[in-house]
């Protein structure tokens, strides 16, 4: 299938003051981000908060412009320079996390949904208030509910509004932080259910922004893995599921609960938190944290390499999927019921 | 001995529309080493039935209670001065947010030293070496340091172990844990749970864990209660409550789980949402959102019964599931 999204060494550096006399400090938020992402399909983006997750949304939805790298978006290259021409935002769209945050609680569902077509488009009013109404019941809401308040909504509807809003302007991109992670349980479900049926049918191509990784398991193609501004492993899902081979990823995994009693696995300890990004370490941005961690780790920067199948920036990798130490982990997250 | 015995706890707050029953006949027995969880979505209640335990409602909820006693003393008759020294001393509650939980005004020193001033005494040199012997309890790096430090100098996670070094501070025989790693990132949250049970097993503590990932209750609870609308719909050991669920709730939750969900495009669910104040329904309060719902779940409640054939555990349905199954298995 087409591609619709490459992304090509992103980076994002922010200054951060330290004081009024001090020289400022450059902040690497991300840091040689490459992707490239067909219509259709989901890339999946896991890691911690701080590991750049968000400043990569904010980036190629070209909210922010980025610092370096070069951004594709259908085929077209986007000019970090310059601010970037309406017709290309269109194209990708976004949601985001929090449902009661993201909603203008002062306009009705209607003022919402037809604010990017007034913008955007000639739509005469009667035209914008079918297209409305049609994507109110795409999304799986009554019509008849445009001229009610975001607060006459339960968080599960606001989900749906946000993405209905998202959808408005007929986008080939969409980028989710998390969008199901501020929602109960038993509404998670039918929300993800809707991402799937939307993409089946208008062909979307998705940037899941998350941290639960039973639901990256169940939804993703490809799962990119981020640590302090960096991709630390990049590949499709079922290879990283069945074989996380970056010890970062390795650990996650083993840190999420699964909800099976008797699935006790080995759990690798991590240990401290993820660098402070003003004073990164040197070497690995993992070093201080990982369990193999060799001299080697500290005097240089691992670089994504190919690695059976996927791309892992690890110095000692193959070492360290020789030895399987602590490695029951990945299979027992991946146990029966994985989709084949 | 049972460290927390509640019988038929109900709270209710005032609304411009008459009374919002919250809580509604909470049945809940902790002993010491024991671990329970209390899973629910938001709004089941979970949450305002242990800050009623706690005392800690504002003064316009309206409790009724048949019984509430915490290690042994009933508290529902007790002056509110007697009341007010067993919260931090016999029972301590850690909240979901440690960022907005702290106090932001002062050091993490000063609100550790405050518990241990009200309730163990001591001079100040013996309670600052608690404090410091707290904080490198809990896993903070260079106590001594983070000692003079502010809430906002902290990371997330290093503000919960303080807020779990401040629950602990007077050895609590109860602890209440209100989602205490919802804020946190997985790797985070394996250390603060680990954490907790290490500590629960170590000082035989009792342990209530509010919260609403099934991966952390199957992996650290002993027994469960499934909370819904403000009601108790199931309790049981958690091996059985994973195995054969017998509310039809605790089954379609669990079947929704992404992870537990057969393979293929779409996951199960369930239809509709929890009932609200205006549309709570005249008979089972799931009925309008069960699959096996029939006739008599629409007319009346189902009441809280026990299940015979096992241990210590409740149900709340007309029509429970997995009942045979159960009975195969002895």
């Amino acid at each position: 299938m087409a591609e619709v999204l490459r992304a090509v060494n992103l980076q994002q550096v922010y200054a951060a003051r330290q004081g009024l006399f001090q020289k400022s400090l450059s902040v690497h938020a991300l840091n040689g981000v490459s992707f490239s992402l067909n219509a259709g399909e989901t890339l999946a983006v896991v890691g911690e908060s701080g590991c750049g997750k968000s400043t990569l949304a904010r980036a190629l939805t070209l909210i922010e412009t980025p610092s370096a790298g070069e951004l594709w978006l259908a085929g077209e290259l986007v000019d970090t320079q310059k601010k970037p021409e309406a017709a290309l935002r269109q194209r990708i769209q976004m949601v985001f996390q929090n449902p009661y945050g993201s909603l203008n609680p002062r306009k009705t569902i209607q003022q919402m949904l037809e604010e990017p077509l007034l913008l955007n488009t000639q739509l005469s009013r009667e035209q914008r208030r079918q297209a409305v109404s049609t994507m109110m019941e795409r999304v799986g809401l009554r019509p008849e509910f445009a001229e009610r308040y975001p607060h006459m909504f339960s968080g599960g509807q606001r989900q749906r509004i946000a993405i209905a809003r998202a959808l408005m302007l007929k986008p080939q991109v969409v980028v989710l932080d998390e969008p199901v992670s501020a929602l109960d349980l038993s509404v998670r479900a039918q929300i993800l259910n809707l991402l799937t049926e939307l993409q089946q049918d208008l062909g979307l191509a998705y940037v899941f922004i998350s941290h639960d990784l039973s639901v990256v398991q169940r939804i993703a193609d490809a799962v990119m893995v981020m640590y302090f501004g960096r991709a630390v492993e990049y590949a499709d899902a079922k290879t990283i599921f069945s074989h996380p081979q970056h010890p970062y990823t390795q650990a996650l995994f083993s840190a999420t609960p699964v909800a099976e009693v008797g699935e006790k696995r080995e759990r690798i300890h991590l240990q401290g938190e993820p660098p402070s990004p003003l004073h990164p370490p040197p070497g690995c941005p993992f070093g201080p944290r990982c369990a193999y961690v060799q001299a080697i780790c500290r005097q240089q920067l691992p670089h994504l390499r190919t690695l059976n199948q996927a791309w892992v920036a690890c110095v000692r990798a193959e070492a360290i999927n020789a030895s399987s130490l602590p490695n029951t982990s990945a299979k027992s997250l991946l146990h029966s019921h994985a989709p084949p | 001995m049972s460290l927390l015995t509640v019988r038929n706890l109900s709270v209710a707050f005032p609304t411009q529309n008459g009374w919002f029953q919250a809580v509604e006949g909470i049945y809940l027995e902790v002993k010491a080493g024991e671990v329970v969880a209390i899973v629910g979505e938001s709004g089941s209640g979970k949450s305002v039935a242990m800050l009623a335990v706690m005392n800690l409602l504002p003064p316009t909820a309206r409790i009724s209670c048949d019984e509430l006693k915490l290690d042994g003393q009933d508290v529902l008759t007790m002056p509110p001065k007697q009341r007010r020294q067993l919260n931090g001393g016999t029972v301590a509650m850690i909240f979901q947010e440690p960022m907005s939980s702290l106090n932001p005004c002062f050091t993490i020193g000063y609100q550790i030293d405050e518990t241990l001033r009200i309730h163990l005494g001591g001079s100040k040199k013996e309670r600052i070496e608690r404090s410091l012997h707290l904080l490198d309890l809990v896993g903070i790096p260079d106590p001594k340091r983070r000692y003079q430090a502010y809430p906002h100098q902290m990371s997330g996670g290093m503000s919960q172990r303080a807020m779990i070094a401040m629950a602990l501070a007077a050895n609590p025989k109860l602890l209440i844990a209100d989602e205490p790693t919802t804020a946190l990132d997985v790797t985070v949250q394996a250390q603060i749970l680990e954490l907790l049970l290490k500590l629960q097993q170590t000082q035989g503590m009792g342990l209530i864990l509010i919260t609403h990932d099934m991966g952390v209750v199957a992996e650290t609870a002993q027994q469960v209660v499934v909370q819904y609308a403000g009601q108790q719909v199931e309790k049981q050991q958690v091996a059985g409550l994973f195995k054969t669920p017998h509310h039809p709730y605790t089954a379609a939750l669990l079947d929704a789980l992404p992870e537990r969900a057969p393979a293929g495009d779409f996951l199960p669910t369930i239809p509709g949402i929890v009932p609200g104040q205006k549309d709570r329904p005249i008979g089972c309060l799931f009925s309008p959102r069960c699959q096996h719902a029939q006739a008599l779940c629409h007319e009346q409640q189902p009441l809280l019964q026990a299940l015979p054939s096992r241990q210590a555990a409740w149900l709340r349905c007309h029509y429970p599931l997995n009942l045979t199954t159960e009975a195969v298995d002895g």
